[in-house]
């Protein structure tokens, strides 16, 4: 099954108002679009459209959150993390302020719309700043914990959802934890760190790969701050090769990430797969990820030819 | 307070200005002492506080947008008692809690922390928001600069005030007419100022912003609006009271030297000579 996480999102919320009367919700106008339309069906009170005033909505929630009130705020990454940077960092994180962006429509799998509004440098942008967390959740279950996990959570967190369906990879037992990454596999011929949507091109590439005789490990790093730093070292050891592969620029992003943490404890070679600081372009989702080499295809590449 | 008790401690308030301003060699005095009147009689007379409990829940709030004139809103907290007088010489300094900018985690009293310009009455609308949905009686007051108002962040948050009729938001434009580059209209006219609050929705209340008993009253209208919010539009002097301080854009962003300090004190009497 097939669904994108700013679905899930939107209905996750929903799930959370019930549980808990100080989640309000913020957006910009593109409440139909980021899914929060569903909480102010049922929570019209509750929830704030701003207009299409990004950085007055940051600092709305901002005020919203010193008065108790836990605010997730709302519309496309390139206009949360882009337009509002100086307002996330200065307002909600410096202050260190219980305030969630949620933003959608990350990376060049927003398509059509082109490079406008295809953010790819958001997780650069957003894991630079103190006291913020970053999460980019994979599927529909794992969404859906983060959504309810960072509500108990005090201070800001940046969570990056997608516009594109994407596979369902998690069952509903799935224990999750900010801050460790899960390893799908235990192969040793290679490590495979994916985040968001690139999770289910890493596990077909894994299928596949496995099929030629050759076995990898996948690792979902939905945590990109706090990072698993254990995992990397541990996979930097028991494996041959290590790829990074994300729906991002490669500056700045997972593979940074990543690469920061091996060249304090373990430096070894790492392949980062993603934007290789381009700007995107208008085009079907799919064809997209192709066009810029984010798919399982690409993955495959590196093992066979080298 | 009265009058006279409240114009004796907006004295105090400048000196605790000059103080902390002098010792850090570093800091606004300009806009501090242009705000110094207002904000004496919002922390003296007006505003429902404890500085014994300074995160009472049900507390007015004050957010000072122009963050720079922190030192004023520092010497009225400390003023107030919500920390010593003495500390206000340890403005700007690497050990001390008084940041450049105000910092609500770091100093008692401090609502909101602010300093990059524009932002302020966007997180003030969120608490009158967040008073509106808890049934609660606070009060909000956002100090924006005359200057400042040319972000455009501020226009948007007019827009969020007006629509939520946010009555419990009371905003004041410190109108000192200078910003670091010159006067406001040399620089970036926000000219008419009351005119373009008044279409976005706000009631409009002009006052001269060192009559004391002008502020008082103006805040005491202001409570009594009702389904919109107000701005006070303050006409104020920058560097005031301070002679050699009033009406020099130069000393938006300086110091005084142990000379020009002695003569500020001096003319604020303590007997320094």
């Amino acid at each position: 099954m097939k669904k994108a996480t700013r679905q899930s999102y939107g209905e996750a919320l929903i799930e959370l108002g019930r549980k808990n009367e100080n989640v309000v919700v913020l957006d910009a106008d593109l409440a139909g679009a980021t899914k929060t339309e569903l909480f102010a069906k049922e929570f019209p009170n509750r929830f704030f459209d701003i207009g299409i005033a990004e950085a007055d909505m940051m600092g709305t929630a901002a005020g919203l959150s010193t008065c108790g009130k836990i605010p997730y705020v709302s519309t496309f990454a390139m206009f949360a993390a882009g337009r509002s940077y100086d307002q996330i960092r200065n307002s909600i994180c410096y202050p260190n302020l219980n305030v969630k962006i949620c933003a959608t429509h990350a990376g060049i799998t927003v398509g059509e719309d082109g490079a406008t509004h295809q953010m790819i440098e958001d997780l650069s942008l957003m894991r630079s700043i103190p006291n913020m967390k970053v999460i980019t959740p994979a599927d529909d279950v794992q969404t859906k914990w983060v959504i309810n996990e960072i509500s108990k959570i005090n201070g800001p967190v940046y969570v990056r959802l997608a516009r594109l369906a994407t596979e369902v990879i998690y069952d509903e037992n799935q224990k999750f934890e900010i801050g460790k990454a899960i390893m799908h596999g235990d192969g040793t011929d290679g490590t495979v760190f994916a985040t968001g949507v690139t999770m289910q091109e890493a596990l077909k590439a894994q299928k596949e790969l496995k099929e030629k005789g050759i076995n990898i490990r996948v690792i979902d790093m939905f945590s990109i701050k706090p990072i698993d730093k254990e995992m990397i070292i541990k996979c930097a050891k028991e494996t041959k090769k290590l790829i990074s592969i994300e729906d991002h620029n490669i500056i700045g992003g997972l593979g940074s990430a990543i690469a920061e943490v091996l060249a304090d404890e373990c430096p070894v070679k790492l392949t980062r797969l993603g934007i290789k600081d381009a700007f995107g372009r208008s085009g079907n989702a799919e064809e997209l990820m192709k066009y810029y080499g984010i798919v399982a295809e690409n993955i495959i590449e590196e093992f066979l030819e080298k | 307070m009265d009058i006279k008790e409240l114009t004796k401690k907006a004295v105090e308030v400048r000196k605790g200005i000059i103080e902390a301003v002098y010792w850090a060699q570093s800091g606004h005095p300009g806009g501090s002492l242009s705000v110094a009147d207002i904000l004496t009689v919002l922390y003296f007379n007006e505003m429902n506080i404890d500085e014994k409990n300074p995160n009472w829940e049900d507390r007015d709030r004050l957010v000072l947008s122009k963050g720079h004139c922190s030192p004023a809103l520092y010497s009225c907290l400390a003023n107030r008692g919500y920390f010593p007088i003495e500390d206000l010489k340890t403005f700007r300094k690497i050990d001390s809690y008084l940041q450049g900018h105000p910092d609500k985690n770091k100093v008692p009293g401090v609502d909101m922390t602010t300093g990059s310009l524009g932002q302020g009455l966007s997180a003030a609308n969120g608490m009158a928001i967040a008073a509106k949905m808890d049934n609660k009686d606070y009060r909000v007051y956002c100090i924006l600069g005359d200057g400042e108002i040319e972000e455009g962040q501020i226009w948007e948050a007019a827009m969020t005030s007006n629509k939520y009729k946010l009555d419990n938001l009371c905003v004041i434009v410190d109108n000192n007419n200078l910003q670091i580059d010159g006067t406001i209209e040399e620089v970036m006219s926000s000219y008419p100022i009351d005119e373009k609050f008044r279409s976005f929705g706000f009631e409009i209340i002009k006052i001269d912003g060192h009559d004391i008993e002008e502020i008082t009253k103006a805040f005491e209208v202001a409570k009594n609006i009702k389904g919109k919010p107000t701005c006070i539009i303050a006409k104020t002097v920058k560097g005031k009271g301070i002679s050699y301080m009033e009406n020099q854009v130069g000393w938006h962003g300086k110091a005084p030297n142990e000379e020009q300090y002695k003569e500020a004190m001096v003319s604020l009497g303590t007997g320094l000579k």
